[in-house]
Formats: C-alpha cells, structure tokens, sequence
C-alpha cells in the first residue's frame, strides 16, 4: 500500500513538472531572465563603436540621480499617482453603485460607463485631441461660450499633465467599475433587508456595510491602479510625448525614449531597475494585506 | 426626502455617463462631416462619408486590421495553452517545490513585460523574431494573471468528478481535457473577452517590436497616421479611430451583456 502512494506520489511529481514546464520556460525568457539582464546591464557603461561596454557599478545609478529630468519625471509619475488612483477609484465606487442600484436607464448608464474600456489608449488619445486642441477643440469652444479665453491645454507645463491625467481616468474608471459591480452583487439581499427593518438609511447602510465588505476588492483595485499608473502611458504618444519640457513625462515614456530614441539602454535599464523596486514594493503590500485579509475571514 | 435624493442621483449617473460617453460621440459626429463643419459644430451640415474614404485609402488598413485580429488569436491561443497546463498543475497536484514556483509566478504579476521593455526587445531579436506576430505575442503568453486565474477555477470543481473519471480509466491528461477544461468555460470566456480587449488594444510593445506595414497591429499604424508631423485633419484621425475601434465597440455593444456576466461569473476579483 506504501508503495502504492509513493508511486502516486512519483507519478504526480513528474505530472507537475511537465505541465508546469512550458510556462516556466516562457516565464523564465521573457520575465525573470530579462529582469537578471536588466540588473546587469545597468552595472555597465554604454557600447559604443570606440568604447566596448565595461563595467562601472552604480555609476549609471548616479548619474539618473544627478539628473534632473529623472527628478521632474519621477516628480510627475508620483503626481500621476497621486491623483488617478484615488479619483478613478472613487469614481468606479460611484459608478458601481448606481449601476447596481434601480435607476431609470440603467442599461445605458453601464454601457457608458465602461464603453472607454474596450477602446485603445491610442484611439482614446485621438478622441481627446478634439477635445483638447486650441480653438477648434470642444473645450475651448465650450469655455467661449462663458467667454474664457482660449487655453493650450496640451501646450503649456502647467496643464498638460491634468490633460493625461484626465485621459487616463476617464479610460479605467469603467473598468474598476466592474470589479465593484461584481463584489456588489455578491453582497446578500438580507443585510439591505436588515438594515431596512432596522430604520437604517441608505447612506449609513452603505457606509457600514457594503464598504467594509467591498475593502478587499478596493484593495485589489488599488494595486491595479497603482501598477496603471506606471504602464498607461499609450496617450502620451499622441497628445504631448511627454513636452512641453518634460512636463508630461512619465518614467516609462522615458524609458522608452531613453533606450528607443537616445539609444542610452545602461540607462534606461537602471531605470527600469528602479521602477521594479518600487513594483516590489506594491506586490509586497498587497501580499502582506491579503494575509490579513485571510485572517479576516 | 428620500424620493428627492433619488432623483438627485438619477440625474446624477446620467450625467456622469453623458460626460463619459461624450468623447466618442464627438469623434463619431466629426468622423462623418467636413472638418469644417465638425469644430464649428454645424448640427445641419450634411453627412458625408468622405473622411471615411481618405483615411481609408492613406494606410494599409486592411493589413492592420489582420495583424491585430492574428495577433490576439495567437495570444489566446497561447495563453489557453500555457495557463490551462501550468493552472492545473498548481490546483491539482503536489510536487516538490510547488509552492516556491508559485512564489515566483506570483511575483510575475507586478514584472510588468511594459517595463522590460529594452531586454526583452534583444531577447525577440535574439531569437530572431524582431518584427514578427509571434515576437509581439510571445511575452505575453505564460500570462501570471491567466495561470493564477485558471489555478482558481480548476480548485473548485469537486474532487469526486476527478476521481470517478480516474475510476473510468481516465489519464490525469484526459482528466483535465475531460472535466476540467469544460467546467471551466465560464473562466475560459472571461480571460479570452480581457485577452482580447488588451491585445487588441495594445501598443507601446507592438511599436518597438514591429517595423514594417506587414506585421503592425492597428494601434500602431493608427498613431503613425495620425502623427502631427503627417498632418492629417481631425476629421479625418476622427474617421480613422472609429473605424479601428468600430470592430471591438460593436462586438461589446452586441455582446454587452455576456461580456459583463463573463467578469461577473469568473468571479475576477
């Protein structure tokens, strides 16, 4: 009988292994030995036709440090952060709930709420670039109707960030929504009906109730957007690539350009190197609050 | 009160949807009338289809439109693949070091490929698929969020199903194409609408791995036409982006429906 499990034991082992084996090998080209690569070039100085590459530590580190368009860039992403994630996150809230609750066209509610959400943060920035041009553009039209003066949204250092910002929230709004949507319905019919009878109203109802129960979802958003406001940088692309002077640049657009424009890679490996820093950083926290959150149930 | 508050929040939602929806309508609007009509907002100004025909004719859309619809079938196809195997092997079996590989795929969800960007460009070159489908497609199929999602569904069908067909003579290989690959459709469904919709949508890696009109997916030939240096009128990008969301968009509005229950269902959350 022993040998029996041993040999079902065997059996699952070798079973395990192979199956694992092809995402393991996909995973280990395109994600973990790309990351080793990036860490090792980023210790070596750029290849060049009169200098072979050769290795300076963190030199390529300290130089981003004394840069000051690293700072600017690190500068805005911070402030990218800082506003999409809890405005897209408070709006996906609010768009749950009245999605969820009995309103008149509710069907066509939903659909707008999530329609940017199949489209491409390319074509996203194209429908925004009609809203956004001087003067022909739809919000300069609408603010001369009040008589303001015509604004280069996209054209001066002071505006052109909130216009991706803009952007980007109106993109993954919708589609936070939808995680929301789904805790949302999970939540039984009884407790509303508790609370009912209990005099309770809408609003403590929702503050006490479906909040609490809607936290790991909102966490598992969070993350979300977190990890978002590092990628979505498509838009940039189309509406300022990242002017002007660099005040609508973003880490990842500036990766990109270092390595693909400046063709600088030891840099913009040292830059990738950091923002997987800060990337493990957030897998962390969450790993940590879904421990918690185990415990909580 | 209460009757009040109501409707401060139906006008409230309603609104909000209007802004939402707003931008697309503005696009479809400009896409079908003159530039000049579409930025003075001329509302009896004549339909035309002639932005249409402009665009249409400044890019190989066709081309495009086939890289994207090959490209996101190999993802899928892909994905279906690595994740059903790797999924499986987390929910169902034990093995040494089980838990440690986990670990690892787990920490693959936040190594965004967006952010290897430089090293995996010389990995598609290396293995000589720069400027290939297959070179867009391949970093993107041992998805983490697929195999974790796949871990979830195959964990809950009941172990009785697994053992009676084991009973029945069934190979853990059979097992799995037998009872667990149906059962799990529902998750099957969902990943494919949320694969589909980012492939599709998908952009700063097609741009750095393709280089010619015959492996660039439609977001990337759609914002190499509507570059400023080229010029091009709003109408006209208008006309370009409706078209190259159009199949996407009528797909969703057709399947509304489905496309949400699929999220709600697979219980992503």
């Amino acid at each position: 009988m022993s040998n029996h499990i041993n040999l079902e034991k065997r059996r699952q082992a070798i079973y395990g292994w192979l199956m694992l084996s092809p995402a393991a090998l996909m995973l280990s080209i395109f994600a973990f030995y790309p990351s080793g690569a990036t860490f090792f070039s980023s210790l070596f100085s750029k290849h060049t036709r009169r200098r072979p590459s050769e290795f300076i530590g963190i030199e390529n580190y300290n130089d981003l440090f004394a840069d000051p368009t690293f700072w600017l860039v690190v500068k805005n992403n911070l402030f990218y952060a800082a506003i999409t994630i809890p405005v897209s996150v408070i709006i996906a809230l609010s768009m749950a709930l009245w999605a969820n609750s009995k309103i008149p066209a509710r069907g066509f509610v939903r659909t707008a709420y999530f329609t940017p959400t199949v489209l491409p943060m390319i074509a996203a920035a194209n429908l925004w670039l009609f809203f956004y041009t001087p003067g022909l553009g739809v919000l300069d039209q609408i603010g001369s109707l009040f008589g303001l003066p015509s604004v280069n949204w996209l054209g001066q250092p002071e505006t052109a960030l909130w216009a991706i910002i803009f952007v980007t929230i109106w993109k993954e709004a919708g589609f936070f929504m939808i995680f929301y949507l789904a805790a949302l319905q999970t939540i039984p019919e009884d407790y509303k009906e508790a609370a009912d009878i209990e005099g309770t109203s809408r609003w403590t109802y929702t503050r006490r109730i479906v909040l609490p129960l809607l936290m790991p979802t909102t966490l598992f958003i969070l993350v979300n957007a977190m990890i978002n406001s590092v990628k979505l940088i498509d838009h940039l692309f189309i509406l300022t690539k990242g002017g002007p002077s660099d005040a609508s640049k973003l880490i990842l657009y500036y990766i990109w350009e270092m390595a693909f424009a400046f063709f600088d890679a030891p840099h913009a490996a040292a830059m990738t190197i950091l923002i997987l820093l800060v990337l493990c950083i957030v897998a962390a926290i969450q790993f940590i609050y879904l421990d918690r959150r185990t415990h909580y149930q | 009160m209460s009757k009040l508050s109501h409707y401060v929040e139906t006008a409230g939602a309603i609104l909000l949807a209007i802004i939402w929806i707003s931008p697309l309508l503005f696009a479809f609007w400009a896409a079908f009338h003159s530039t000049s009509d579409a930025v003075n907002f001329n509302v009896t100004s004549a339909w035309t289809l002639d932005n249409f025909r402009i665009a249409w004719d400044g890019a190989p859309w066709l081309k495009y439109f086939l890289n994207t619809f090959l490209l996101v079938t190999i993802v899928l196809i892909g994905q279906f693949f690595f994740t059903t195997l790797a999924g499986f092997a987390f929910a169902k079996l034990e093995f040494p070091g089980k838990n440690f590989v986990f670990i690892l795929v787990l920490m693959q969800l936040f190594i965004l490929p967006e952010v290897l960007i430089v090293e995996n460009y010389a990995m598609v070159s290396r293995l000589g698929l720069f400027d290939s489908l297959f070179g867009v497609g391949m970093p993107y199929m041992a998805s983490a969020f697929g195999i974790f999602l796949m871990r979830q569904s195959f964990k809950s069908v009941p172990i009785e199903l697994h053992e009676a067909a084991r009973i029945e003579g069934c190979g853990l290989l059979g097992i799995l194409w037998r009872v667990y690959v149906p059962l799990a459709k529902p998750t099957y469904l969902a990943y494919a609408l949320v694969s589909v919709s980012t492939h599709w949508n998908n952009f700063l890696w097609p741009l750095i791995v393709t280089n010619s009109p015959d492996t660039r997916p439609l977001t990337v030939g759609l914002s190499i036409f509507g570059a400023p240096e080229n010029g091009v009128d709003i109408s006209i990008i208008s006309a370009a982006t409706m078209m190259s969301v159009a199949p996407l968009l009528i797909a969703f509005l057709v399947f509304q429906r489905q496309f949400v229950q699929a999220f709600l269902r697979s219980g992503i959350k």
